[in-house]
């Protein structure tokens, strides 16, 4: 029993973080239509970014908050420069684009950082003792942080003007042009916000593994997973569907090894393409 | 105001616009009638730079549309209300609204004018202004367009079929507004099977047949004599 609340409370933490990763990705497949397989790469680059600017000022907020600016910044230009000019071609161009974006940066990581792995301390110290372990007050810090992130994405989506403009591009790019909104724009822009958003789940989940330049993958592969699973580009499916799958693989943890609990997630995802490939958290399409 | 000249028109691979000659001047409202299929609907796309133009000048009080980009044209003043109608589905109503409202160099007073001019002109909106657009029905939608369109506080309104598929009571209102923004001074290009409230609502009417202009008369000229209306029309 206790090993089922601990297990459900690491799921939680989990969860949250893999959240925030999907939800760039979903923002932008939702938008876009495109798949950015260099996903987990800006992840991993704001990771070092923020474990750099750690190094050279102690502050860990302000390389979180470093993090998230300058990938926003390279997100926008990477969208300017090499997406933007795919627009309309084949979406296999796009997703190639895109994975050798992955390849580039992986190989930038290396030759600026090297290859061992980088530390980010916790910035909340101390642990509470949960049973019979003890469990870090950090990992319920970058949960909770995770959901105000995302509540404050929500609710800009929903309220902001910015917010309705993107939801109007998503769902009908030709109309939204012919009501005035700068479609080019609004994607560079929300490239920019999933770029930020995965930078900053970086950060946060810089101190639980270390940083390396290789990280990047597992988490495209992941928020992938979660995407589809959760109906791709619906963002409140994602954020469900990131906290079910990793609940499920904290409880499958309990009986065998957590590396092969990792099975799960695929098993999730191959019966939900089997049997709901709209998605698990979507109304049944009429 | 608005010109096209001579303009040639593709859609995807088939060329459906021969040398489309149409001129719509400020605060006129002009009909384009012809059957399906006929190029109507693509010379309003044709103005939104939506269909591939190979020939042939668009002008908009004297400045070619060529070189202005899709997101362009509401700044310009040109608003469009299409067939399909494309309400943001997921999107309220106010929402829907505010795709044009959320602009720059608008007043808030300005704003609430605006809405309350629509929500004047269409009371079931401002009733169901929190419900996703995809839930009304399709007249409400067709009005939620128009009113959509309205928000641009446009000089020519590109519409597209309005009363197609509507019940009677629906026709008259949607009748009723066309009249009310020509009382505003609006400019409306008007495309429609509707002959009767077309000939009702417009000053000149244009007469398309296999993407060209076949026929252009005032609405007076075409109500005294109804044969073209015959040839053209069948009806």
């Amino acid at each position: 029993m206790d090993q089922v609340l601990v297990q459900t409370l690491h799921g939680l933490v989990n969860g949250m973080v893999l959240a925030m990763v999907a939800s760039g990705l979903t923002l932008i497949f939702g938008i876009m239509d495109i798949v950015n397989f260099a996903h987990g790469d800006l992840l991993m680059l704001g990771a070092f970014v923020g474990a750099s600017v750690l190094g050279m000022t102690g502050n860990y907020w302000l390389a979180l908050l470093a993090a998230s600016i300058a990938i926003a910044a390279l997100g926008a230009i990477l969208q300017i420069t090499t997406l933007r000019p795919l627009i309309g071609r084949d979406p296999l161009t796009t997703i190639l684009a895109t994975f050798g974006l992955s390849l580039v940066m992986q190989k930038y990581a290396l030759w600026q950082w090297g290859p061992s792995v980088r530390r980010i301390s916790e910035p909340v110290p101390g642990d509470f003792t949960l049973f019979h372990i003890q469990y870090p007050w950090y990992r319920i810090a970058t949960a909770v942080l995770a959901g105000l992130i995302l509540a404050g994405l929500w609710l800009f989506l929903k309220y902001g003007k910015y917010g309705i403009w993107i939801r109007a591009t998503t769902q009908d790019r030709v109309m939204a042009q012919a009501m005035g909104i700068p479609v080019p724009l609004v994607y560079t822009a929300v490239f920019a916000i999933g770029s930020a958003m995965a930078a900053a789940s970086g950060v946060l989940f810089g101190p639980f593994a270390g940083v390396t330049q290789t990280m990047g993958f597992d988490f495209t592969l992941r928020a992938f997973i979660v995407v589809v699973v959760g109906g791709m580009g619906n963002l409140g499916g994602s954020i469900l569907a990131s906290i079910f799958v990793s609940l499920l693989e904290s409880y499958a943890a309990i009986v065998v090894s957590p590396a092969q609990a990792v099975i799960v997630s695929f098993v999730v995802l191959v019966l939900t393409m089997l049997f709901r490939p709209t998605g698990l958290f979507v109304p049944t399409p009429k | 105001m608005l010109v096209l000249e001579q303009v040639d028109a593709h859609y995807g691979k088939s060329h459906v616009l021969h040398g489309v000659s149409i001129e719509v001047r400020a605060g006129e409202v002009v009909g384009l009638l012809g059957r399906n299929g006929v190029g109507k609907t693509t010379t309003l796309k044709a103005i939104m730079g939506m269909a591939r133009r190979s020939a042939g000048r668009i002008t908009f009080e004297g400045r070619d549309l060529q070189g202005v980009p899709p997101h362009g044209l509401a700044g310009l003043g040109i608003a469009w209300v299409p067939e399909e109608r494309r309400i943001f589905r997921l999107l309220t109503v106010l929402e829907n609204l505010r795709t044009g409202l959320d602009r720059s160099g608008i007043t808030p007073p300005r704003r609430e004018a605006l809405l309350e001019k629509v929500y004047a002109y269409f009371p079931i909106l401002r009733e169901r202004r929190n419900q996703p657009g995809g839930t009304l029905s399709g007249g409400e939608q067709q009005m939620l367009a128009i009113a959509r369109a309205m928000m641009l506080e446009p000089k020519i309104i590109l519409l597209d079929e309005p009363t197609e598929g509507l019940m009677p009571r629906m026709v008259a209102q949607i009748q009723e507004i066309v009249h009310a923004l020509h009382r505003d001074g609006v400019a409306i290009l008007l495309v429609e099977q509707n002959v009767p409230l077309t000939l009702d609502a417009a000053e000149r009417v244009y007469i398309m047949e296999k993407g060209a202009v076949r026929h252009h008369a005032s609405s007076a000229e075409l109500r005294a004599d109804q044969r073209v209306i015959h040839e053209y029309l069948g009806v």
